[in-house]
């Protein structure tokens, strides 16, 4: 009966340091050996002390789980960081030609300390560069997805038109975008639609692509709920297909996007003028190296955001 | 079945004429199925005569893989008979149409509409666009939440498919179909996918929306109380291939039925063995 009892009062004082404990915070080591120097003279409810203090350790063990937790996420990428310098650097050593990541990263500080001015057609700050090269991708890519994802669902949705298209869409989706390059040339008789073309012929087909197998994929429990209550075509692409695909379509669209942004550094440095690839073929030609690696981090960053952006998009689209 | 018809009706020849329609409210013909599959064809059902009367709820059981579905996708229009001919309120069944409302099984729910819209899509098709005398925005409105409420489910009309439980979808397909006011409804194994609880539940449910319509009925079921408590005939099918109808039980029960009450009925346990003596000695499915 008195060892229940005893037992009962220490976790009362348990209770109530421990409340203190919260309370406190900083001090919580201190409180906590004292709440177990208290507990430890009633004998009797050892193995409650133990319990309890078990209890109150949790709580720096939280803390230190967090902060485990937390360096796990961030250090394997700075890790991975710390090892593409290293090798950087590295190599940089064995071949004096190439800038070190010390070089680099002035002369990028130097570079992006004024990146819009203009000296000429030919000699425009980084920034104009960047710019130039999304606009066109946003058209190229803009107009790719004004057809290509129509004919997407016109492809999923009609078996006849998919047979029809299968052999054109298999024969052309393989050729490199810069094969379209002479075409474009010849037709557009300028450099810049030319470029735009390249983008537009590489983006289209991850899109039709997904829009049909997404269009085609529909479940038949729906489509025959649209049978049964007889929806006009209009409501069928509205209410069904349309909010089913779209997750397919976002996919193509990421992948349409990735793709033209490959393709424009490539297409850029043959057709000329302002934007990145011409901006790095200009800077080869000076043989200012450290700029072309700065390119290469720019042309992947801005990659990296254009993907993240859509992906956010995409989440918002997404019914489920 | 005489209870539907009107007791005003002086003409005794159109009395005659009506109620001939009405016992062959709903009528399958001589009809045949089968499917080309890729190891040839497969004759599914064969010579099914079958007529339903208007107002009676119909069960078609068997076992599984017998034809009770395709049965149903026939009359609802979403397969086309190979051999025969199926008729609707003395129509040919030439398609789909939503004179024929189906209950499907995995409740086919659009799953990015909420259950309003679900059922005001159905709605608004059948009563808000035929050209000549289509309702009211407000009337589809009052139309589509008498439905839910019918259902039960005022309560949940904002939410999406999946934030509501299985028995709670299958209500809301069930609103759907019989929004249309249909002259058939189809139910193809609408309990199926439902725990027992629920199912019971839904059953009684059911039940007392079928006595408030009158609407014909044709339920797909493998449940041999569920189909004997809410049906007036039970049709119970051979094995496939070649599927046909075996046998046609008449269930006499009064209505309303209680499922209690009937669970110790002298002539419901005698419907109850003479379906489950059909299925397991008559036609006894050989182990898969």
């Amino acid at each position: 009966m008195s060892a229940t009892s005893i037992s009962k009062e220490s976790l009362k004082a348990i209770m109530q340091s421990k409340e203190t404990v919260v309370s406190k915070g900083a001090a919580m080591a201190d409180t906590e050996k004292v709440v177990i120097a208290e507990v430890a003279k009633t004998e009797v409810a050892k193995d409650v002390t133990k319990k309890s203090s078990a209890l109150l350790s949790n709580k720096p063990s939280k803390r230190k789980a967090q902060i485990y937790s937390v360096l796990n996420v961030v250090l394997p990428p700075v890790f991975g960081i710390l090892l593409l310098l290293a090798v950087w650097t590295l190599i940089s050593h064995q071949s004096p030609n190439l800038p070190g990541p010390l070089k680099t990263w002035y002369s990028a500080i130097e570079l992006f300390s004024d990146p819009f001015y203009v000296n000429g057609p030919n000699d425009q700050g980084v920034g104009w560069n960047i710019l130039a090269s999304l606009q066109r991708v946003a058209l190229g890519f803009g107009l790719a997805a004004l057809v290509g994802i129509p004919l997407g669902f016109i492809i999923g949705r009609f078996e006849f038109m998919s047979r029809m298209t299968s052999p054109i869409i298999s024969l052309l989706r393989p050729v490199s975008p810069l094969a379209w390059l002479p075409i474009g040339l010849l037709v557009f008789k300028a450099a810049n639609p030319a470029a735009i073309w390249v983008i537009f012929i590489s983006a289209i087909w991850p899109m039709i692509i997904n829009t049909s197998v997404g269009v085609s994929k529909v479940p038949q429990d729906y489509m025959n709920v649209a049978k049964v209550l007889n929806l006009s075509e209009w409501k069928i692409v509205t209410k069904i297909l349309f909010p089913f695909v779209l997750p397919y379509m976002m996919t193509g669209v990421r992948l349409s996007i990735g793709v033209a942004w490959l393709v424009i550094v490539a297409a850029e440095m043959l057709t000329g003028g302002v934007g990145i690839g011409f901006w790095v073929w200009d800077e080869w030609n000076n043989l200012n190296v450290e700029h072309i690696i700065i390119a290469i981090f720019v042309v992947g960053i801005v990659g990296l955001l254009l993907e993240f952006a859509l992906t956010q998009i995409a989440k918002k689209f997404s019914y489920e | 079945m005489e209870k539907i018809l009107s007791p005003e009706i002086d003409n005794i020849e159109k009395t005659n004429i009506d109620k001939a329609n009405a016992d062959r409210y709903v009528q399958l013909e001589n009809v045949d199925m089968t499917f080309s599959t890729k190891k040839g064809d497969f004759n599914a059902l064969k010579n099914i005569n079958l007529s339903i009367k208007e107002g009676e709820f119909i069960s078609i059981i068997g076992h599984s893989g017998c034809g009770k579905s395709t049965v149903l996708n026939l009359i609802a229009g979403l397969t086309q008979p190979t051999e025969g001919l199926l008729f609707c309120a003395g129509r040919n069944i030439a398609g789909p149409g939503p004179e024929r409302a189906v209950v499907f099984q995995n409740h086919s729910l659009l799953p990015w509409l909420s259950c309003y819209e679900n059922v005001y899509l159905a709605v608004e098709r059948v009563f808000g666009s035929s050209a000549d005398e289509s309702e009211s925005k407000a009337q589809l409105k009052a139309r589509t939440e008498a439905a839910l409420e019918l259902v039960g489910l005022t309560h949940a009309t904002d939410k999406r498919p999946n934030e509501i439980s299985g028995g709670m979808k299958q209500r809301v397909g069930i609103a759907r179909a019989l929004a249309m006011e249909p002259k058939v409804l189809l139910l193809d194994e609408p309990f199926g996918a439902l725990d027992a609880l629920t199912r019971a539940n839904l059953q009684d449910e059911l039940m007392k929306i079928m006595a408030k319509t009158g609407c014909t009925a044709v339920m797909v079921t493998h449940d041999v109380d569920e189909a004997i408590l809410l049906s007036d005939r039970v049709v119970m099918m051979t094995n496939g291939p070649s599927a046909g109808i075996g046998e046609i039980l008449d269930v006499n029960l009064p209505r309303p039925r209680a499922r209690l009450a009937l669970a110790e009925d002298k002539d419901y346990n005698h419907l109850r063995s003479e379906v489950l003596r059909f299925l397991y000695e008559r036609h006894a499915k050989k182990a898969a």
